[in-house]
């Protein structure tokens, strides 16, 4: 399975230009603010319409400016983890992380499965609560549950520990990586830490204004020091 | 003391309030939307009555819906009976007044919903109108209803527009407010002063009863129990 990307998003004074393929594992995006990476995975996941170009995963395309394709958002089932999280603050964890399994299941099956997930990211104690009452930690692991129980072709990770103090950071990446690598599915993940990015991928590609400019295994193109990289010490890599 | 106009009060505004409620939700709905073209232009036409004299409001909407219009040639063919100086011109003078606060607030509530919210909700799989209807609207949900009290309060004082398109005949279109006025030019004060009593304790208990819904904030962090 493998998500090829080639596009193009023009808006006022800023252009992105990405042509490349994401394969089974974490590819982490790399670049300062406003360097395009979010604008990528919005991209991807049919939130931001490309200028020109085409996305998709194996033989589906999902969009080709060409051919006029637009799949929309709901139906490319790509897990969209934000930055700000994004919970429902009217549902309780079981509702959030049940939102988005397939309908057609029974609810009680539905709500069994989310427990399963909730459990499974240590937050299952969490299940009746609302994200008002989680700690940071907390709420991000609901956040992964919920990305992860709607069964993604793609996984998309918007800074995802960029809200949390280095002591959650550590658990919370093993926690990603496993998990992630189990759904077995391309994944990109947009940070502007090396340290996160080193502990985190199998690849790594540096984008600088819109542009690509590096791209390669982590060892190659992440400097050796850097005030992240006892993440790298302490998180245990798959 | 005869309690009809303010009986005949009540059942116009609440039946003005759902009528108003449906439209004036979807057009909240539609002018939060960014995107929407001449948003500001339909916001300012929905909440043109909250500024025009009420007179002037009136003879617009007599004009429009009166037995030589279109509006009400149709109105008569189809219920066999004019909308004007009938219990319906009182309704449709109450939803006039309650519509613009509706909208205006539905507006506001949707505004506020974070739009990553919604997008959250289309990544896991759901529809624009799925989202709107689980994310957008429970969410939304308070600043509707505040609105819609607001909007029965207002439809229930109705004075102008309802003499205008209703005028004032007993048990049929003799509101609450006309039947002040009238107390009061028949020099019935106690009559005069026990209806506009009831008429301000209502207006405050529904102005208590929306800043208690709009009051509620979902994301406020609270102490986990």
């Amino acid at each position: 399975m493998s998500l090829d990307v080639d596009i193009t998003v023009e808006r006022a004074g800023f252009r992105l230009a990405v042509t490349t393929r994401f394969a089974r594992g974490i590819t982490c995006v790399l670049g300062p603010s406003g360097s395009g990476k979010s604008t990528l995975l919005g991209a991807i996941s049919g939130l931001v319409a490309p200028t020109r170009g085409r996305v998709a995963l194996d033989d589906v395309v999902w969009s080709d400016t060409a051919t006029g394709v637009r799949v929309p958002v709901e139906r490319r089932h790509c897990a969209y983890l934000f930055q700000s999280l994004a919970l429902f603050p009217h549902l309780d964890a079981l509702g959030n992380v049940a939102y988005g399994m397939a309908s057609e299941l029974p609810r009680a099956e539905r709500v069994a499965l989310a427990r399963t997930h909730l459990d499974r990211v240590g937050v299952g104690h969490l299940a009746h609560r609302r994200p008002r009452t989680y700690s940071g930690g907390e709420a991000q692991r609901v956040a992964l549950a919920r990305a992860l129980a709607m069964h993604p072709r793609v996984i998309l990770l918007d800074e995802p520990f960029s809200a949390l103090d280095r002591e959650l950071k550590v658990p919370l990446i093993a926690l990603v990586r496993l998990l992630v690598l189990e759904a077995d599915v391309p994944a990109i993940a947009v940070t502007h830490s090396t340290g996160e990015a080193r502990a985190l991928a199998d690849r790594v590609i540096r984008i600088a204004s819109g542009t690509v400019i590096a791209d390669g295994a982590p060892a190659d193109l992440l400097p050796r020091a850097g005030h992240d990289d006892e993440l790298v010490a302490l998180t245990t890599r798959g | 003391m005869d309690w009809n106009p303010l009986l005949l009060s009540l059942e116009a505004a609440l039946i003005a309030t759902v009528l108003a409620g449906v439209v004036g939700i979807a057009i909240g709905a539609a002018l939060a939307s960014p995107r929407m073209p001449g948003r500001n232009l339909l916001d300012a036409i929905v909440a043109a009555p909250l500024v025009m004299p009420p007179t002037v409001l009136g003879y617009y909407v007599l004009v429009a819906v009166g037995r030589k219009s279109p509006a009400g040639r149709l109105w008569r063919d189809v219920f066999g009976s004019d909308l004007t100086f009938s219990f319906s011109a009182v309704v449709l003078a109450a939803a006039i007044g309650a519509l613009p606060m509706i909208a205006k607030a539905a507006r506001t509530a949707f505004q506020g919903v974070d739009p990553t919210l919604l997008a959250a909700a289309r990544t896991l799989g759901a529809s624009k109108r799925r989202a709107l209807f689980t994310v957008a609207l429970p969410l939304a949900a308070p600043g509707i209803v505040g609105g819609l009290m607001l909007g029965f309060a207002r439809g229930l004082g109705d004075f102008g527009v309802t003499l205008m398109i209703g005028g004032d005949i007993p048990d049929v279109t003799r509101s609450a407010p006309l039947a002040i006025y009238d107390h009061v030019q028949g020099d019935r004060a106690y009559q005069a002063a026990v209806s506009s009593i009831v008429l301000t304790v209502g207006a405050v208990t529904i102005l208590y009863l929306v800043n208690r819904f709009t009051d509620r904030d979902l994301d406020r962090p609270r102490a986990p129990r």
